[in-house]
């Protein structure tokens, strides 16, 4: 009871399980111990929105620089990579 | 389109993979100079082992796999001989957002609403740059094994093996850099 109690109050405890929470199904009891802390505590239910944009707004930086568009390798660079790849083919 | 036999044509590799093996590893890296080293690196080693393709994959999802190795190996120099100092410096940090003795905000770092919440994440390109410049702020192994996460979807056994992190550690580190970009989040975003 001791523990719980002290996750219910442990605002450092219930961040980190928000946060882990975005990569992995959390276990019973932590799910249960977080869902409570955050019935009574305001600033961690507006970390946890907030955690959460920007959770989804890492992953869309993330996507979008795969995309990439307006990334480009100069000319200069393409020319001398492909100088290499010639030579080593010619090698054989 | 062939999608059962793949070949590989290294003379067209330039042309057809270069800029996307690029903007891999600028998304991972950040650092151009080293992007554009680790592009050729990775054209060169593929040649080495061209007669190892065993057609299984495309030409491009093989090179991008040898390219992840090479990532990766940046990121355990990077993090390597960092990281006692890293993790003192989070546990210090700790002590800033968190009262020490019961686990509560700390008055200065409790989380503000500015503007986000209700924000579609996907509207904001100055909210980006921000992000960005706040990502760049995070110790290297933080933010190698933030991005490993997020970009790969690696499983965290994986990462904390490539990264020599435990992993306690691993969970710690995620949470410190989340607590840190919401922070700059919230300083730089007006």
């Amino acid at each position: 009871m001791s523990t719980l109690k002290h996750i219910i109050y442990n605002c450092r405890q219930a961040t980190l399980l928000i946060e882990k929470r975005q990569f992995k199904k959390l276990s019973f009891r932590e799910f249960v111990e977080l869902r409570i802390h955050l019935v009574g505590c305001s600033v961690c239910t507006l970390y946890n929105k907030q955690s959460k944009v920007i959770h989804q707004m890492v992953q869309q930086l993330f996507h979008d620089s795969m995309k990439a568009e307006g990334v480009h390798l100069d000319e200069g660079f393409k020319k001398e990579l492909q100088y290499l790849i010639d030579e080593e083919l010619n090698k054989n | 389109m062939a999608t059962e036999n793949q070949f590989l044509n290294p003379r067209l590799w330039v042309a057809a993979h270069a800029d996307y093996l690029y903007g891999y590893t600028l998304s991972r890296l950040n650092d151009e100079e080293q992007a554009k080293d680790l592009v050729q690196e990775t054209f060169l080693a593929a040649l080495q082992k061209i007669d190892k393709f065993e057609g299984k994959s495309s030409e491009r999802t093989w090179l991008t796999a040898i390219l992840k190795n090479k990532i990766i190996d940046v990121y355990r120099k990077k993090s390597s001989g960092l990281k006692p100092a890293d993790l003192k410096q989070a546990e210090d940090e700790q002590h800033d957002f968190f009262e020490e003795d019961n686990g509560h905000w700390s008055r200065a770092y409790q989380p503000q609403p500015f503007g986000i919440e209700d924000h579609d994440p996907l509207a904001g390109k100055e909210f980006n740059s921000i992000l960005q410049k706040c990502m760049q702020k995070l110790p290297a192994l933080w933010m190698a094994v933030f991005t490993m996460k997020h970009l790969d979807d690696a499983t965290t056994d994986i990462i904390c093996s490539e990264l020599k992190v435990t992993q306690a550690n691993f969970w710690v580190i995620i949470h410190r850099a989340k607590l840190n970009l919401r922070a700059c989040l919230q300083k730089n975003w007006v």
